[in-house]
């Protein structure tokens, strides 16, 4: 057990330091999340001033969702992306074969460097736009100090729900030549069902109340929502449970899916 | 002891075709037909054959990545299909033309992954890094980054990923390829390190010093099939292979008679002379030397693709 832990620690901590090595790229994407949230925060503002209080959330709330679904975007990979790049990548190229020989959990190994990826951009692309959006706009930050670990938690257990759904986009790979279709069709049904675009509860009642229930909800619109304080007492348990709910089951379903690719053992190329 | 046993292994594909607007035509290739051979341990075989053979389908069979459609296969005792991470830590493979390495970041970091990877403990690590690091002159890669390292030194730090946990068997597929002459050499020496050891050794490649200098067995595959097993020696035979003694004579003349060779060309003053690989080159020399102006004469090793291609050519005859 000791051993295991250790193992993933070092693939994480690999991750978090490869990702760290590239710091122009870094810097230019935590500058470009930021003007793109300015640009969303004015829009914002513009529409809650025409509707105040829609959704739910006042003016200062809308926009501080911004900053926050901002500061996530990379981290949680709403768009798909991180260690999926890689994977596919991989894929491609026949070295996924290297990957196999390894004595690890294949699933395991990726959710590890994942973690190490979220880490790092959650820490720079994270914290940067939010640090701009704090002074500019004035974000609304938490009043209870507790709430910076449960978002911390929270924000950990969307980018593992974000990992169930891209590994089991990424496993087509073992039976698509390319997932790539796949790939760009769930990254657009990420965007608008993890709350990325618009906060969920703007959607009409009966698809917003769809969209809430679906796994997407726990990437963006939940973090978001437990940051902003929306929820009190063990209704936030209620929420981190619900994305423990769904970690789990798309991490079972990618385990049921791996053990289908692994008995089909097919690799392309070499 | 028997470390590797196939016995009559097969491993088919289902290949599909377009075979009109909708329609998919099905059908099956084999890549390993009847796979029969066994591998004792501390041996070094050398594994050859055309493209497509079905080298590669056996070395992913005998690491587990892939099921064999028929037959049975063991590695150190174990069904690899079924016990492929246990099997994983026993077992080091090396690709050419892949690397396990952490592309981003130093050497010593994918060092640090194999160690818990392969739960190595400190002090082994510790006596494995340093010989590797002897060995393959590693002492200056260690802090640099795999990504700015070349194609060498990548070669040379992915061997020693492999070798830290001591495997039983070390696959390796086409090491030297694109390498040096230099490089080469140092890849070839450690190996022989290695396999002296203790290590067992498959090693698949194309360039063929790679097995004469390190292999005291070969197997040849082509279509599946085993259609070579022996030593180097037994190879030549097999292939009748010959060698050539290229002789500059002093004017152009009609082509050399000597007995036990025959000229294959003729370029002006020179002429190329083939003889049996196993015929000692000294009577012709002698022969050529005594009835002709020679100038000069070299002779030269036959080239075991050469030799390979006329088996085939031989196996497909007959």
């Amino acid at each position: 057990m000791r051993q295991a832990v250790g193992l993933y620690l070092t693939i994480a901590r690999g991750a978090f330091r490869r990702y760290s090595t590239y710091r122009m790229a870094t810097f230019s994407g935590a500058v470009t999340n930021s003007v793109f949230a300015v640009i969303l925060a004015a829009t914002f503002l513009a529409l809650w001033r025409a509707r105040p209080g829609l959704g739910g959330y006042d003016a200062r709330a809308a926009v501080t969702y911004i900053w926050v679904s901002q500061a996530l975007l990379v981290s949680v990979a709403a768009w798909g992306g991180g260690f999926q790049d890689e994977l596919q990548t991989r894929f491609r190229s026949g070295d996924i074969a290297v990957d196999l020989y390894r004595p690890v959990d294949f699933q395991g190994w990726w959710l590890a460097t994942d973690l190490g990826r979220a880490g790092f951009q959650l820490l720079v692309r994270g914290g940067v736009p939010l640090a701009v959006g704090a002074l500019w706009f004035g974000a609304r930050l938490p009043r209870s100090p507790l709430t910076w670990p449960l978002f911390l938690l929270s924000a950990l257990l969307a980018v593992v729900v974000s990992f169930g759904v891209r590994f089991l986009v990424s496993l087509s790979g073992f039976w698509l030549h390319d997932a790539e279709g796949l790939r760009a069709l769930t990254g657009v049904a990420s965007m608008f069902l993890s709350g990325m675009l618009l906060p969920l509860t703007l959607f009409p009642a009966g698809a917003g109340a769809v969209a809430r229930a679906l796994p997407w909800a726990a990437i963006v619109q939940l973090p978001c929502d437990v940051f902003l304080e929306r929820r009190h007492g063990l209704a936030v348990l209620g929420e981190l449970g619900f994305q423990l709910g769904w970690a789990l089951v798309l991490f079972g379903l990618g385990r049921v899916g791996l053990r289908l690719a692994t008995r089909k053992v097919v690799v392309q190329g070499g | 002891m028997e470390l590797i046993e196939l016995d009559r292994v097969s491993r088919t594909f289902t290949v599909r075709s377009k075979a009109g607007r909708l329609r998919r035509r099905r059908h099956e290739v084999r890549a390993v037909d009847g796979l029969s051979f066994t591998v004792r341990a501390g041996e070094c075989v050398g594994y050859i054959g055309p493209n497509g053979a079905g080298k590669s389908t056996t070395i992913k069979m005998l690491t587990g990545i892939l099921v064999p459609s028929a037959g049975r296969l063991r590695v150190a005792g174990v069904d690899p299909a079924r016990e492929r991470v246990a099997l994983a830590r026993r077992i080091g493979v090396v690709f050419g033309q892949r690397t396990t390495l952490w592309w981003d970041l130093p050497l010593r970091d994918s060092y640090e992954l194999a160690r818990r990877l392969y739960r190595i403990e400190p002090a082994r690590y510790a006596a494995n890094l340093e010989r590797c690091v002897e060995l393959l002159q590693l002492g200056d890669l260690l802090d640099t980054p795999v990504r700015q390292l070349s194609l060498g030194q990548r070669m040379r730090g992915d061997l020693g990923a492999a070798l830290l946990h001591d495997p039983q068997v070390l696959y390796l597929d086409e090491p030297t390829i694109g390498l040096d002459v230099l490089s080469k050499a140092r890849v070839r020496e450690f190996l022989r390190e290695v396999n002296a050891a203790g290590t067992t050794v498959l090693l698949t490649t194309h360039d063929l010093t790679d097995i004469e200098q390190l292999c005291g067995r070969v197997m040849v595959i082509d279509h599946g099939r085993l259609v070579f097993d022996g030593d180097l020696a037994g190879l030549h035979a097999a292939g009748r292979s010959e060698r050539t003694l290229v002789v500059d004579l002093a004017r152009p003349g009609p082509p050399i008679e000597a007995p036990g060779a025959r000229v294959v060309k003729v370029a002006g003053a020179r002429q190329w002379l083939a003889f049996p690989a196993e015929q000692s080159a000294a009577p012709i020399v002698a022969a050529v030397a005594d009835r002709y102006p020679l100038q000069d004469l070299s002779v030269r090793e036959p080239v075991i693709e050469d030799v390979i291609a006329r088996m085939y050519a031989g196996a497909v005859g007959g």
